[in-house]
């Protein structure tokens, strides 16, 4: 028993995989000492401020930089003009089309950048922005998706009417950028055909925003002499910055080194290049001195990426008993006015094929047109993997409307059609493999934690009384940790992950990352996996991340990756280091490897006690004394090629109470049961999971970005633009299962975005479920008081006696 | 967001605002709190060339009580109303209100002088100051001068007093017995401007309403009363059903803009919503 509280102790002390051990990033995020792009002071910097469009559709007839130029401490005033003989005005998307740096004749959305001020400070650049004469001739405009491939529709990108079939479909009207099928059609309507029920339902998921703190920007350094260019910058993925930025500009991507410092907060939001970053870098090639452009919130909300505005219909046909035979899920996607969606080169609609949900659905067909309208590009993974939340949202939110059809619960009818346990690995209709799962199980523990059928029991009294009161039921699955690189790349860089781990003589490591955290604690996680796979402590391991110059080429953080691809990248880097210390170990004991256990922290030769070399004795001896032929030292590198995505998994209930007078819906109880397969540290997953479910929260219950007729983006301040505070925050009961991943080393799977994505349509679900009793099926978000009560008052609830 | 150039002046004495305001007539603002102002200065949509800070201005400042009369500084805060021990027990209807304004951060800055002149109609203070039947002492180059609260809301961002004027005090009743009040608010988010809000003050006479005032908030130009609902009111013993017909009233008088809070109906029906909760509270409260 002794050896076995020993072992314990020492397990324990390596603060490894599985322990709650505290982040080791908020000793300095807590006392206001972190480090953000805005904190980057370069002597001699200068400051760049953007003329940015009223108009979300006209021709520029001309700029006049004359009086802007005259305000002393004014350096240069940048127009497209100025930008094409570097062939910089526009710039390449990941989506394979073309964006407008600074606008080219054109502007086609609100806020467009169409000229770019470089001044001695912020204030003098502020000025001059306001002194900058552009003459606008107002071009009809488009805000209506519906409306884009319409025959008088206006022809938003003159540039690329002409352009033939970019291998993506032909193109039915110059507005349209793609169409993206997956599925058997032909089975499908075949299954429809032939079903007992049918059930169809129009939804639209607005454009929302995922507004982290900070806002982006960045500071552009080029040293003359060296022909050296340093850009700290936001971005959730530095080395794709770095390559990118070499490709425009001609530099070698040697002398190209970008450095992302703390970031706060990304969301999919700091994926993507932005035309600031570009003019920044070109005034300080141009000028030879620093250059910082930070985007105040206003700039940020109306022009960064964006995420959703999908225009869905989905259908379910089943038989009588609710047994789902097939799904049929068509979309309007509104790209805006460049396509800068972020995804994987070969997918227009991200991996929104995962629509089949967690359920077993014989045949399946989904079809995503693509349109250009007059509003700000984008269409990013708002805390999420690309265009998931769509997916999860309309398959849950049909399983209810089938369920409200048959009569049959909604837990029930998820019931009756989940992949069991014993299908994985399971193959999807639309061409996934699902890892691993037990659904029934995380719902049961789900329904029982609440008492499901007292709460419907409530309800019905409270139906009684005229009352309204609503539970919403979630059970996703998410496709996470692109990807597999035969499947999966940015810009032609397969998606894997990198670490690359040393031991110090003294048994303390340093590690870096491809990956970058913008919140998720990997300084926390990363060590504490080094330290279960190598038995050192994880305090004495440091992680860096984000200095393209020190760590290894990686594609970033976002999409859940950084456990699943970087986190799996760390476990192999660490065998690999592990394998050579068995190695080191057994010269040292004089025995062969195979004949040594490894147990938490050291090589024990078998069965014979006592004979025993600890990590730090091997780490030491690895640079003084190891066997003929080898290498000194102990260090390695991973690059890991996912060989498939990971599939967490989830179980959400939310019971909402709804005022009938003011159309105020109050989250009286939300359970969250989340399924992330082994979990490296339970602390941060809960503190993700409550940030994801507040996030969702906001998406669900206030968060849209409204245009007017002509374009107008009418809600880009934080008056408009719900951001939750701790006040309007719901209490989150959060609890797990655990079905490990069985192709990732560490059985982990990933969780920041779950919560995120499987509960805004729990938040529906709820909604709707306090009127379900009145035929209604559905309600688009938000569910904003206002919204809410033009449904009460459309039914006649609100009425005063 | 960088407002155009300014200049500064901070005043001790009220006489020295004054002078400054006269010296540059047109090209002067007053800064308060400065949570409505500076907003708009960094959009450029204001741009006074001379900026008058009079949070240094003592006189400005402090809560006292004077016979039946509560004075309160034009320049006191909302946490300092919020912590007043003596409108929380003479005129509870103050603190209450500053409790739902905004946030911590801007109630420490926030002031119920810079809330009640701006004119703007969401701000809360206004309909309070009409609920409770407040005068305001306004000081400027001719002297000083008291105006009652009622009549002093013009329209949006327009209140009865001159530009060389400077509010200095707010002057409230303090509750007599068989008083109560009532304040609700409806808003999106902490943080917000009132979807509608409403202040009510009555008296009670034995069971029936000596005198009530409905004041409303965000739900017109500018913070009005609903008198057509008081006059319902008056004289009555107040019954579900006379609240029910003074609600209508409060309907008909409202006019409210649309804007992403709602509709004109939806503001109009919350207007409603919000006087009925406060008129309930109100009779709760004064019924002790």
């Amino acid at each position: 028993m002794s050896t076995s509280t020993e072992k314990l102790e020492r397990e324990e002390k390596l603060e490894g995989i599985g322990c709650s051990r505290k982040r080791k990033e908020d000793p300095r995020f807590i006392q206001g000492k972190g480090n953000y792009v805005d904190d980057v002071k370069l002597p001699g910097t200068l400051f760049a401020d953007i003329v940015r469009s009223p108009y979300a559709h006209a021709r520029i007839k001309s700029i006049n930089k004359d009086k802007a130029l005259a305000v002393p401490g004014v350096h240069a005033v940048l127009t497209a003009a100025d930008l094409k003989p570097l062939n910089l005005h526009w710039m390449p998307t990941l989506a394979g089309d073309v964006q407008a740096v600074l606008a080219d004749e054109k502007v086609h959305f609100q806020y467009q950048e169409v000229a770019v001020v470089i001044a001695d400070n912020r204030y003098i650049a502020a000025d001059a922005v306001d002194l900058v004469e552009v003459e606008y001739e107002a071009l009809p405009v488009l805000v209506d998706p519906h409306k884009a491939m319409d025959a008088d529709a206006p022809i938003l990108r003159e540039d690329i009417k002409e352009k033939a079939d970019d291998g993506k479909g032909a193109h039915k009207h110059p507005n349209h950028i793609f169409t993206w099928e997956v599925g058997d059609d032909e089975a499908t309507t075949q299954a429809f055909n032939a079903a007992d029920v049918v059930v169809t339902e129009k939804m639209y998921y607005p454009r929302v925003h995922p507004s982290p703190l900070e806002t982006c920007g960045c500071v552009a350094s080029f040293d003359k002499v060296k022909s050296h260019l340093t850009l700290y910058i936001t971005s959730q993925a530095p080395h794709i910055v770095r390559t990118v930025v070499s490709l425009l500009s001609g530099i070698p991507e040697s002398k190209v080194r970008v450095i992302s410092p703390d970031i706060g907060g990304g969301f999919g939001n700091k994926v993507g290049v932005y035309p600031g970053y570009v003019t920044a870098i070109v005034a300080s090639i141009v000028l030879g001195r620093p250059v910082k452009w930070i985007e105040d919130r206003m700039e940020h909300l109306s022009t960064t990426a964006w995420a959703r505005d999908y225009h869905m219909t989905g259908a379910l046909a089943a038989d009588k008993e609710g047994r789902i035979k097939a799904l049929r899920v068509n979309v309007l996607a509104d790209h805006g006015a460049f396509n800068s969606h972020a995804q994987p080169t070969k997918w227009p609609a991200g991996l929104f094929s995962i629509c089949t949900g967690s359920y077993d659905i014989p045949v399946a067909h989904a079809k995503v047109e693509g349109v250009y309208t007059n509003k700000a590009p984008g269409g990013v993974a708002y805390r999420c993997s690309f265009r998931v939340t769509e997916a999860v949202y309309v398959i849950e939110r049909m399983m209810d409307i089938l369920a409200q059809k048959l009569g049959i619960d909604k837990a029930e009818i998820r019931r009756r059609n989940f992949v069991k346990p014993e299908q994985f690995p399971y193959h999807t209709a639309l061409g996934w493999e699902l890892d691993s799962g037990d659904y029934p199980k995380a719902l049961q523990k789900v329904l029982e934690a609440v008492d499901y059928d007292g709460l419907r029991r409530e309800q019905q009294e409270k139906r009684a009384r005229g009352e309204l009161m609503g539970i919403g039921l979630v059970t996703f699955t998410e496709i996470v940790g692109a990807g597999p690189s035969k499947a999966c790349d940015i810009l032609g860089v397969g998606m894997f992950e990198s670490a690359e781990i040393r031991v110090h003589p003294t048994g303390s490591v340093v590690a870096r990352m491809g990956t970058l955290s913008t919140g998720q604690g990997h300084q926390t996680t990363y060590a504490q996996i080094i330290a279960t796979e190598l038995g050192l402590p994880s305090e004495d391991i440091q992680i860096e991340e984000g200095d393209t110059d020190t760590a290894p080429y990686g594609l970033g953080t976002y999409g859940s990756r950084s456990t699943p691809v970087g986190g799996a990248a760390t476990a192999m880097a660490a065998r690999k280091i592990r394998d050579k210390a068995a190695r080191i170990a057994a010269h040292l004991l004089e025995v062969s490897a195979d004949d040594l256990d490894w147990e938490v922290d050291r090589f024990k030769v078998k069965g014979v006690p006592g004979q025993e070399k600890t990590m730090k004795e091997v780490a030491w001896a690895a640079y003084n004394n190891v066997p003929d032929g080898m290498e000194m030292g102990l260090e390695a590198t991973n690059y890991y090629d996912p060989p498939n995505f990971t599939y967490p998994f989830g179980a959400y209930l939310c019971v909402i109470d709804i005022d009938k007078c003011t159309g105020e819906a109050k989250v009286r109880r939300f359970y969250a049961l989340d399924d992330c397969g082994t979990r490296i540290n339970p602390m941060i997953i809960e503190g993700q999971i409550h940030g994801g479910l507040t996030e969702g929260f906001a998406v669900a219950m206030g968060q849209q970005m409204p245009f007017d007729e002509q374009g107008n983006l009418l809600g880009n301040t934080f008056m408009d633009y719900f951001i939750p505070t701790f006040v309007e925050t719901p209490f989150w009961e959060t609890d797990y299962t655990v079905t490990p991943s069985p192709h990732h080393p560490l059985g982990a799977k990933g969780v920041a975005e779950s919560p995120h994505v499987g509960s805004i349509p729990c938040f529906t679900s709820a909604i709707v479920d306090a009127f379900s009793h009145l035929g209604v099926t559905h309600m688009d978000m938000p569910h904003n008081a206002y919204r809410v009560w033009r449904k009460i008052h459309e039914l006649g609830l609100d009425k005063h006696e | 967001m960088i407002p155009s150039e300014f200049e500064y002046h901070a005043p001790h004495s009220v006489a020295e605002a004054i002078t400054l305001l006269t010296q540059y007539p047109e090209e002067a603002r007053l800064l308060a709190g400065g949570h409505s102002l500076l907003p708009m200065m960094k959009l450029r949509f204001a741009e006074p060339a001379h900026l008058i800070d009079i949070n240094g201005i003592k006189e400005l400042k402090g809560i006292s009580e004077q016979g039946n009369v509560i004075r309160i500084g034009a320049m006191t805060t909302e946490s300092e109303l919020i912590d007043s021990a003596l409108l929380n027990e003479k005129c509870p209807l103050i603190p209450a209100v500053a409790r739902l304004i905004a946030d911590p951060q801007v109630r420490n800055r926030g002031t119920i002088g810079g809330d009640i002149v701006h004119g703007d109609p969401g701000n809360d203070h206004p309909a309070v100051m009409l609920a409770l039947d407040a005068r305001f002492i306004l000081q400027g180059p001719e002297g000083e001068r008291t105006v009652p609260a009622n009549g002093f809301f013009l329209g949006t961002y327009s209140v009865g007093m001159a530009a060389d004027e400077i509010l200095t005090a707010i002057l409230v009743p303090v509750f007599a017995s068989s008083t109560g009040y009532g304040f609700n608010k409806l808003k999106r988010k902490t943080g917000d401007f009132a979807t509608a809000a409403s202040s009510v003050v009555v008296q009670l006479q034995g069971e029936s309403c000596a005198d009530i005032r409905i004041a409303l908030t965000n739900a017109g130009p500018c913070a009005f009363r609903a008198e057509a609902a008081e006059d319902l009111l008056k004289g009555q013993v107040i019954t579900d059903a006379l609240i029910e017909q003074a609600a209508q009233k409060v309907m008909a008088a409202c006019e409210p803009d649309e804007d992403l809070r709602g509709d004109a109906e939806y503001k109009t029906h919350m207007s409603a919503e919000m006087a009925r909760r406060s008129i309930r509270d109100a009779l709760t409260k004064a019924k002790g």
